[in-house]
């Protein structure tokens, strides 16, 4: 006890000399952290702040959307949102725009993850190139894929349809796929695939016993990712279909003679699962980094 | 029972223009602990996976006890491996893991549970068992790898540098233990290192490897006392052998081994290896193995103190002999400073000699005779 006195008695000369440069360096130090607070709270208040209104906009009666000044915290109801669901052809686009987005996860898992194994695995030549030509096959505009593919559907017999749709879905979530799960098979070592191999599995054994149980979290992320992509994508849907349309195609075409509280109702109906999903894969999403397996 | 033959075995990556294992001819027998040992990119590793199967070999063959097992899965060889790091997996208990192989083998929930408490106790881990590879620590996580590897009972344990990630004092534990748990399996063991020390400690045999090749394989004290080239003789022994370039020639009618220039800088050798009179060769000679003295003594050379590193049970002195260096062990209360001068005298039959070009051993007349003798 007396000698950690001492200790700090002796000390106390040598921290008064240091202490004014210290404290300076302190109020820079909190002058930054205060700055990058600011600066994310501005970020996320530029982002939040339309959802806000929408999702205000969504949930209070029709007649509360034409009042100025709007009200910040509104009388709730469910009168605007009843009122679009209620809307001709509106359930049957939102039935379908699930039923695309399920097709299109599957596809796009069926087809991306085997890839994405590959990529992760296996040490083949230009296979950092071909990681690079996998998402720049993003670079080609939709408007040039879809018009040539709706010729192509048209012969087929299949345009109009959800599986038009979903295909084209497929090919534009495809590459993300590819990528998210090469990360996430990336995170399980080699070595544990070789474990399972030598106590007795065979390679796909070895796959289904070690490497699945691993990554469910990742992949089911990959595929959370593609039903997202493909809820909200509206241009390849629009071009695609006639007469039986995604959600988002529907929105757009009934966009300019529709009423502000089907506005609001149809873009937080859009907006909302993409933001719960994102919150809940944001972490295989955000430099597709995964946890670290031992 | 499971003898482990491998004939011409020889393995290339892609990439590299370099055999990774070339040509390697090895028999490991039945029951044996068999080490590999060679510094990192040798080709141990190599070899040791193509004999799990993790590999396949470009040419060669493998057979385990009567089975030509060259290209058969891992599976199918009656193996079991002790990963470098550990490849425990991270979603089964301790239990669950060791239980695996087992498992996959069908084995009656009785004889898991039975097999599965065995090894866990055998690696003292049997209060981990329903733990998470992520609640153990590195040594346990090493053992629950070592107890997975002998629950299925292999004729074959394949361990690629198991005790590599543990801390010095671990290791030193684990090794003893290691040497211990596998002699009392009997079950063919090939236990791959870098480390020479382990490989002295724990092998029945060793073999010693360098750029995809065996250069030599014997017991680990043949190996120390006899090593086949300059290679092994540096690679092995803590320190390394020393290896003095020297001329052979005759003194006065004494054989002496003349340092540098100088005949006065000559140490006396018996007269048996007068075959290397008049050669430049080169001496391998282990610190141990060095009578050092203060004052001269007949036959010996006079060197001058570099370094005194004291190592506790002994000391270790870096003595200049005609700017040659030469590494000497002294007794731990041999009190000498740096710059003095030292007497140095090897001991005349535990020098071995290497040829300076091809830096392999020269076979001495003098071993061909006690070998026919003794035969």
């Amino acid at each position: 006890m007396t000698a950690g006195t001492g200790e700090r008695a002796a000390a106390t000369p040598a921290t008064a000399v240091a202490r004014p440069a210290r404290r300076q360096a302190g109020w820079r130090r909190t002058g930054r952290t205060v700055g990058r607070y600011a600066g994310a709270i501005l970020l996320a208040a530029w982002v939040l702040f339309p959802m806000y209104l929408l999702t205000v906009g969504a949930f209070s009666a029709s007649s509360a959307i034409y009042q100025y000044p709007r009200a910040l915290l509104p009388h709730l109801s469910l009168g605007t949102m009843r009122f679009f669901l209620d809307s001709a052809g509106v359930p049957t686009a939102l039935g379908r725009s699930v039923i695309v987005a399920g097709i299109t996860a599957m596809l796009a898992m069926a087809v991306g993850a085997p890839a994405g194994y590959a990529l992760a695995r296996f040490r083949f030549r230009f296979r950092g190139s071909y990681r690079v030509t996998i998402v720049s096959t993003r670079a080609f505009p939709v408007v040039v894929l879809s018009i040539p593919l709706a010729v192509f559907f048209l012969q087929w017999g299949i345009y109009d349809t959800i599986w038009a749709v979903a295909l084209m879905h497929t090919a534009l979530t495809l590459p993300f796929v590819v990528l998210i799960t090469s990360s996430v098979f990336d995170s399980v070592a080699v070595d544990l695939e070789e474990a399972a191999q030598v106590f007795g599995c065979g390679r796909l054994g070895a796959f289904v016993r070690v490497v699945v149980p691993l990554t469910v979290p990742g992949l089911a992320a990959a595929g959370a990712f593609s039903v997202l992509m493909s809820y909200n994508e509206v241009f390849a849907a629009s071009i695609l279909t006639l007469e039986r349309p995604t959600l988002p195609a529907l929105v757009l075409n009934a966009l300019s003679d529709s009423p502000n509280p089907y506005k609001y109702a149809a873009a937080w109906l859009l907006m909302a699962p993409t933001f719960i999903f994102i919150f809940l894969i944001r972490r295989y999403i955000l430099g597709f980094g995964t946890q670290s397996q031992l | 029972m499971a003898d482990i033959v491998i004939r011409a075995v020889s393995k290339s990556f892609d990439r590299s223009r370099v055999a990774a294992v070339q040509g390697v001819d090895l028999t490991v027998k039945d029951g044996e602990l068999f080490v590999l040992l060679g510094p990192s990119g040798c080709g141990k590793t190599t070899l040791l996976r193509m004999i799990a199967g993790l590999e396949l070999p470009d040419s060669g063959t493998i057979t385990i006890g009567e089975q030509d097992v060259t290209m058969l899965p891992p599976r199918r060889r009656d193996i079991a491996m002790v990963f470098q790091s550990y490849a425990i997996f991270p979603h089964l208990t301790v239990f669950q893991n060791i239980a695996f192989g087992l498992r996959m083998k069908k084995a009656s929930a009785a004889t898991i549970d039975e097999r599965v408490r065995w090894a866990a106790d055998l690696v003292e881990l049997t209060d981990y068992l329903e733990r998470r590879p992520a609640q153990l620590s590195g040594g346990q996580r090493q053992r629950v790898a070592v107890a997975r590897a002998v629950a299925v009972g292999p004729s074959v344990l394949l361990m690629d540098e198991p005790l590599s990630n543990l801390d010095a004092l671990l290791r030193l534990k684990f090794r003893s233990d290691l040497k211990k748990l596998v002699h009392e399996l009997k079950a063919t063991t090939i236990y791959v290192t870098h480390d020479q020390v382990e490989a002295l400690s724990l092998g029945d045999r060793m073999a010693v490897m360098r750029d995809g090749q065996i250069v030599q394989c014997d017991t680990p004290l043949q190996v120390y006392d006899r090593p086949a080239n300059t290679f092994v003789g540096g690679f092995i022994g803590n320190p390394p052998m020393n290896c003095l370039a020297v001329t052979v020639n005759w003194v006065d009618g004494h054989l002496q081994a003349q340092v540098g220039d100088h005949p006065e800088n000559g140490f006396a050798l018996s007269e048996d290896l007068r075959q290397l009179a008049g050669q430049q060769v080169l001496a391998g000679i282990r610190g141990e193995n060095v009578r050092a003295g203060r004052t001269r003594t007949p036959g010996s050379v006079r060197g001058q103190v570099a370094v005194v590193e004291p190592l506790g049970s002994q000391t270790l002195v870096t003595v200049t002999i005609a700017d040659q260096a030469l590494k000497v062990l002294t007794a731990s209360d041999f009190a000498i400073n740096e710059n003095a001068d030292l007497w140095i005298r090897p001991v005349t039959e535990k020098i071995r000699w290497f040829h300076p070009v091809s830096q392999e051993e020269i076979q001495l007349e003098r071993d061909r005779q006690r070998s026919r003798s003794t035969v």
